[in-house]
């Protein structure tokens, strides 16, 4: 393990902006998912046709395609994705304001792929609250806003919870891709320039670079894990 | 009953299957022209008798190794690989070309996936330590493509400031090299594998400058008309070699003189001629083949 040792700065920086990739990814994906749940399951018929669409065309896209939308098709369109270039996030999360857009592609097309399985997950959650709680908002006045936010979605989530862990951490994985398409240092690249670059022998630095990973994904499931034994639903 | 029929279906299969095996070797003995002018034993030797020879090349370097509709690459790196096989009596026909992007150049010599990689394969000390070189065939000079309108690039030098944005390709001598005049990594470079990306950047407005060996970024200059110059004059000395299998020094002494032939007997400058050197028209300048 010593050319891991040796390399630690590499891997650490690595680690570092994966991790900020994932973070932002996370949260956009949550923020998209949620919406195109609500819109599929909302009594207009305009807004379920445009969730259905949504999540019909990046769930079936390959990641790989979809990537190469956000960091060649985006700009052929003239976007620099500077709308993410938000104030105050830029000064934590440094790569979000600097002129290069590829990280700001990268955490577009990772929140839009996850976010149609965040809808998928959290829409299986809300199917599975009884029919009756629903009728019984309605039947006491509720709108469908409220209906959502006091009834539906409090419960919803307990049942949504192990699926969307299950997403979250395939998105981490999947954050890998985005070291081809222009964004430097991440942690399964850095890696492997360390092998190709610098010589280093293959297998010591691949453990290293899933060790990396799985210090991401691993806390992430027993943190649902613990949620799940304590909040969700057993049937 | 049943047995029996099975049994002969089964007999009936296996002879179909033999004899059609035992005509599959025949066709092979007769490819081969087997000339004995080698060692025996010898990777000269080797090739010549199996009559096929595993070649690594670009796809994408318009004039160097660039896939043509044929499905076939052509360029210069395409030429120096034809004169070895032709050498080695090795007809054009039988050559499998691989593509062998940067960063694979020499794994896929370690790993005995080529016998030799023709790809603007730039000769470092470091790259010796696992694989040879056979060459220099060509010498060129790594240099700054910007954008035709572009007047603040003048060089390299023109990125201490951290404001000006380059585009290399991952694992290759340019991108090391353009390292060391960029005032902030993080904020100025970006890496992908294939120099067709760093021009869609280029154009995009995503970056400011590609950076490589002058004679590619020639090739995306006439592919792409009129959108983009050079900038300043090449700064490095980038001698392409042939690689080939670290020890193999009998192979590497035949291929130097089957290139030292090529220099003095006109080929060499011919083959120029017809790939690269139809859009780069500064005078070409034979190498002296490296032997130590």
């Amino acid at each position: 393990m010593s050319p891991v040792l040796d390399n630690i700065d590499v891997f650490l920086s690595g680690f570092w902006v994966t991790l900020q990739l994932c973070f932002l990814s996370a949260i956009g994906a949550l923020l998209i998912g949620t919406v195109m749940a609500v819109f599929r399951i909302s009594p207009v018929p305009p807004l379920r046709a445009v969730g259905t669409g949504y999540v019909t065309v990046f769930r079936n896209v390959p990641l790989t395609i979809v990537f190469f939308f956000s960091a060649f098709g985006l700009p052929a369109l003239g976007s620099n994705a500077n709308f993410l270039r938000i104030p105050g996030l830029d000064q934590m999360f440094t790569r979000l304001g600097i002129d290069l857009p590829y990280f700001r592609f990268a955490i577009i097309a990772l929140s839009l792929y996850t976010g149609a399985f965040v809808c998928e997950a959290l829409r299986s959650g809300i199917n599975a609250v009884p029919a009756g709680q629903a009728e019984a908002a309605r039947a006491i006045g509720l709108t469908f806003g409220q209906n959502l936010r006091y009834v539906i979605l409090p419960q919803a989530w307990k049942a949504a919870i192990v699926p969307l862990g299950s997403v979250i951490i395939a998105m981490i994985k999947n954050s890998a891709l985005a070291g081809f398409f222009g964004v430097i240092g991440d942690l399964s690249n850095a890696g492997l320039a360390l092998i190709t670059v610098r010589g280093e022998p293959t297998i010591p630095i691949m453990i290293g670079i899933s060790i990396g990973f799985l210090i991401m994904t691993v806390p992430l499931g027993i943190l649902l894990d613990r949620i799940e034994k304590r909040r969700a639903v057993a049937r | 009953m049943r047995t029996t029929r099975w049994v002969a279906v089964f007999g009936a299969m296996a002879l179909a299957l033999s004899a059609a095996a035992c005509g599959g070797d025949d066709g092979g003995d007769e490819g081969g022209s087997g000339s004995s002018n080698f060692a025996a034993g010898s990777t000269m030797a080797r090739l010549n008798e199996a009559q096929k020879i595993r070649v690594g090349t670009k796809f994408d370097q318009p004039g160097f190794g660039l896939k043509g509709l044929s499905g076939k690459p052509e360029g210069f790196d395409v030429e120096i690989a034809k004169l070895v096989a032709k050498a080695l009596d090795i007809p054009d026909d039988k050559i499998e070309y691989t593509e062998t992007p940067s960063t694979v150049r020499e794994q896929v010599i370690q790993q005995d996936k080529v016998d030799i990689v023709v790809a603007t394969y730039t000769i470092n000390d470091k790259r010796k330590q696992v694989i040879d070189f056979a060459g220099p065939y060509y010498i060129a000079g790594q240099s700054i493509l910007v954008k035709t309108d572009n007047t603040d690039i003048a060089g390299p030098e023109s990125f201490k400031d951290g404001t000006k944005k380059v585009c290399s390709v991952t694992n290759s001598t340019p991108a090391s090299n353009i390292e060391q005049y960029l005032g902030d990594k993080a904020k100025q470079l970006v890496l992908f594998d294939i120099y067709q990306k760093c021009v869609d950047a280029l154009k995009g407005g995503q970056v400011d400058a590609v950076t490589t060996d002058n004679v590619i970024l020639s090739g995306f200059i006439s592919t792409n008309e009129g959108l983009f110059k050079l900038a300043g004059q090449p700064f490095t000395e980038e001698p392409y070699g042939i690689g080939l299998k670290k020890g193999d020094t009998a192979f590497k002494n035949f291929i130097n003189d089957t290139l030292e032939k090529a220099f003095q007997d006109g080929t060499y400058a011919k083959v120029w001629k017809e790939t690269a050197g139809k859009f780069d028209t500064t005078e070409l300048k034979t190498p002296t083949i490296d032997r130590s």
